[in-house]
């Protein structure tokens, strides 16, 4: 499932500072070479978390990509973040195996407990929610994952549970 | 014989908490100072039993299941100590009846030959079961380019990407083809949700997928090669590249391979950046050259002009890993299972309501109904099966009525389903239809790339209309409108994602158009799935009046006192079903 995408009227940045220097390896890696666009903006979602303007306008500048197409296969792919995302992104399955199985309780009771929304980040910038299409542990569904980590055969409160668990041993 | 003792390390191994049962069984083997092997290997399909640990001594191999951390301290003390193995854990063995032995000797594994025998990140391993003989005989024998593709022509090997196009055919298009550059890529972009046969197969038996892309490049004359994978498959990335590397360094990629003269080859994985519609050949291969992954018109077919415009062979992973084992034991041995016109056999992936979910290979023309009831175990919970839904969002749901239906391309296919890339999800008598077809658009909707009109606007204009039908709001005609958008969907539409986003409606309003009607005339939802079509009332006799779901109503519907029966004011619920999760007496009702 496709996460909701940027709000294009909102600034994409955050207005934190980012070291856009970092970027030169992945662009001295990859310039010139055919095919590299994607490999470029997944080097710097990889650096940052999501691909800011700034960092747009600096791949666009040093690789001659224009940026119109840079734009173009960022906002076409779901995997590509145009704005800033919390610390832990909590994936939660919607396969058909999972749908089946209630992952929509899943998601409800997150955005309830986190109080956001379907791919919201919450204030403290702390959890990510959002749906993905298939995790490919079908026979553990409902699934759900945070970081590496998979978790299956959950319900809404169990879910809620771990979230909470990650905080709480994020804190102490 | 050493004792070895092996933990099956796939995804949902590790999902299952098989590290935890791995670092334990690893700490024992150290502070106890036990003299057993210690191996990793991936999933065997069991799912349903993860974590699972095999140990085998000189008395015989044991399959263990459930074995979580503690479960391990058990066996470990009882089996390796004792000697004495543990009856009741046991799911698997040559030994006894255990109770998963059927679902393991129903099953032909030829595609799965590896998965969960051996390490996948051990190229050695691979090669003592016949790894890489594929290839070395194709060089030993001097063996020419046609020899091979009659080969799999002969085999009757149909593309189990789900498109069912002879391979043989694809290889031989290719080859026909001159030039200097030619590509061979691997579909790893399984991206049907409820499907993970391919996952399995990366994170099993990696080498299989690349000795098949070996010998299809020699087949064509390719110069490089790609692997086109998910990002959402970490796993089967980080195993890939180990092979990649392995491979490597034996000499088995690079330059004069196997010994055969000017055979150069390079493999290199690319991954996906998450679009479903890149599992479209054309699309694949726009994504891979940077662009968005929209699809292209055919003709040109990539056998012409397919990636940097050269001529390119693209299968997907379950292809590729049937290749080494068709040369190895030839065409014929391959063609004796199966039906006439779909050969061999299939890797399928049972989820839902089904009670062994996990991955089987079967051969072609076994009944739904066998792999289901057979090797499936039957539905969940005892309740009574409905529908089985095959071929993902591509696909449709074949009714039980029809579950006589024999697994093959033609006959799948006859039924408005389609045998796609493996998946089956098991539905019963709780899943709603009607919620189900509106699942897949809502999930083509947001896949569809944009290109053609039809299937941009006209999957948003059904799902609008199932949106409807499920909130209650549905009108006599509907399902008419349903059907003449479907029709122009799939005359209309450039690519396979269009052409077969409509099956899913199309097959429920075929073979369930009582629950259709249900929602649009009666209001109702026979399946109590769709909510606004619910009532929710509170069971008098079971209610302890313990408060917790008014507490947790978020509109205030829910009045009553302390230890006295509640009641939920119809005007005021908004049907959100929070009282029906929260209560922990099964005393709020749906009807």
């Amino acid at each position: 499932m496709r996460i909701v995408r940027m709000n294009t009227n909102t600034p994409a940045n955050n207005g934190d500072t980012q070291d856009l220097s970092l970027l030169d390896p992945i662009i001295a890696k990859h310039k010139g070479k055919k095919g590299n666009l994607i490999p470029l903006l997944q080097g710097a979602q990889e650096l940052y978390g999501f691909i800011s303007k700034e960092a747009f306008a600096k791949l666009s500048r040093e690789t001659g990509i224009p940026l119109s197409d840079m734009f173009g296969v960022a906002t076409f792919y779901a995997q590509f973040r145009l704005n800033p995302v919390g610390k832990n992104i909590i994936k939660v399955c919607h396969g058909t195996a999972c749908h089946v199985q209630n992952a929509v309780e899943i998601t409800e009771s997150i955005e309830e407990a986190l109080n956001v929304k379907d791919g919201e980040t919450t204030e403290d910038r702390f959890f990510t929610l959002e749906s993905v299409a298939c995790l490919g542990c079908c026979s553990l569904a409902p699934v759900m994952m945070i970081g590496e980590q998979t978790y299956g055969k959950l319900t809404g409160n169990e879910a809620v549970k771990i979230i909470k668990n990650i905080r709480l041993a994020e804190k102490n | 014989m050493p004792t070895t003792v092996t933990v099956g390390l796939g995804s949902c191994g590790i999902a299952a908490g098989a590290n935890k049962t791995y670092d334990k069984i690893k700490a024992l083997k150290e502070t106890d100072k036990l003299d057993f092997l210690l191996k990793k290997t991936s999933c065997v399909g069991m799912c349903y039993r993860e974590p699972l640990v095999e140990i085998t001594d000189e008395t015989g191999t044991y399959l263990y299941g459930e074995v979580d951390a503690d479960r391990a301290v058990e066996v470990i003390e009882k089996h390796i100590h004792q000697q004495e193995p543990i009856r009741d854990y046991i799911v698997y063995t040559d030994l006894f009846d255990a109770p998963e032995n059927n679902f393991i000797r129903a099953q032909v594994k030829i595609v799965l030959r590896n998965c969960g025998y051996m390490d996948p990140e051990s190229i050695e391993e691979y090669e003592t079961r016949d790894g890489y003989r594929a290839i070395k005989k194709i060089a030993a024998e001097k063996t020419s380019r046609e020899m091979v593709i009659d080969t799999i022509l002969k085999s009757g090997l149909r593309g189990r990407g789900g498109g069912g196009f002879p391979t043989g055919m694809k290889w031989k298009f290719a080859n026909a083809n001159k030039s200097a550059d030619k590509y061979v890529i691997c579909n790893a972009d399984e991206g049907d949700p409820g499907a993970f046969m391919d996952r399995s197969v990366l994170e099993g038996d990696p080498h299989s997928v690349l000795e098949g892309m070996i010998i299809a490049a020699f087949a064509i004359e390719a110069t490089g090669g790609v692997i086109y994978c998910r990002a959402e498959y970490p796993l089967a990335i980080k195993r890939l590249n180990i092979a990649i590397k392995q491979a490597h360094e034996k000499g088995y990629l690079g330059k004069n391979i196997f010994g055969i003269p000017g055979f150069d080859l390079n493999i290199y994985i690319k991954e996906g950046a998450g679009a479903f519609v890149c599992g479209e050949e054309t699309a694949l291969i726009a994504s891979i050259e940077g662009e968005r992954g929209m699809p292209r018109k055919r003709p040109p077919f990539p056998a012409v002009s397919g990636l940097w415009k050269k001529p390119t062979n693209i299968n997907n992973v379950e292809t590729y890993a049937n290749i080494p084992w068709i040369i190895i034991h030839g065409a014929d041995a391959y063609a004796q299972y199966g039906t006439e016109k779909s050969k061999g056999t299939k890797v399928f992936a049972l989820a839902g309501k089904v009670r062994h979910s996990g991955l089987v290979e079967v051969p072609m023309g076994m009944t739904i109904r066998d792999v289901i009831f057979k090797l499936g175990g039957g539905i969940k919970n005892d309740k009574k099966f409905k529908a089985v839904q095959m071929g993902g969002p591509s696909g449709g749901c074949i009714p039980d009525f029809l579950s006589d239906t024999i697994v093959d391309y033609d006959s799948v296919n006859a039924t408005g389903a389609i045998m796609g890339s493996g998946g089956m999800v098991v539905m019963d008598e709780t899943t709603c239809m009607v919620d189900v077809a509106k699942f897949f658009l809502d999930f083509t909707c947001k896949e569809s790339c944009g290109k053609c009109t039809f299937c941009r606007m006209g999957t948003k204009r059904m799902l609008e209309i199932l949106d409807r039908i499920t909130n209650g709001h549905g009108k006599e005609g509907d399902l008419e409108k349903l059907e003449e958008l479907a029709y122009q969907i799939k005359d209309n539409s450039l690519c396979g994602l269009g052409q077969t986003a409509p099956n899913p409606v199309l097959t429920t309003i075929r073979y369930f158009r009582d629950e259709y009607e249900a929602h649009i005339s009666h209001k109702k939802c026979p399946a109590k799935v769709c909510r606004p079509l619910l009532t929710y009332k509170v069971d008098e006799e079971k209610c302890t009046g313990c408060m917790v779901c008014l507490k947790n109503c978020p509109v205030k519907a829910i009045t009553g006192e302390r230890k006295q029966k509640h009641f939920i004011n119809q005007e005021i619920c908004t049907k959100c079903g929070v009282c029906f999760s929260k209560c922990k007496f099964e005393s709020i009702l749906l009807s």
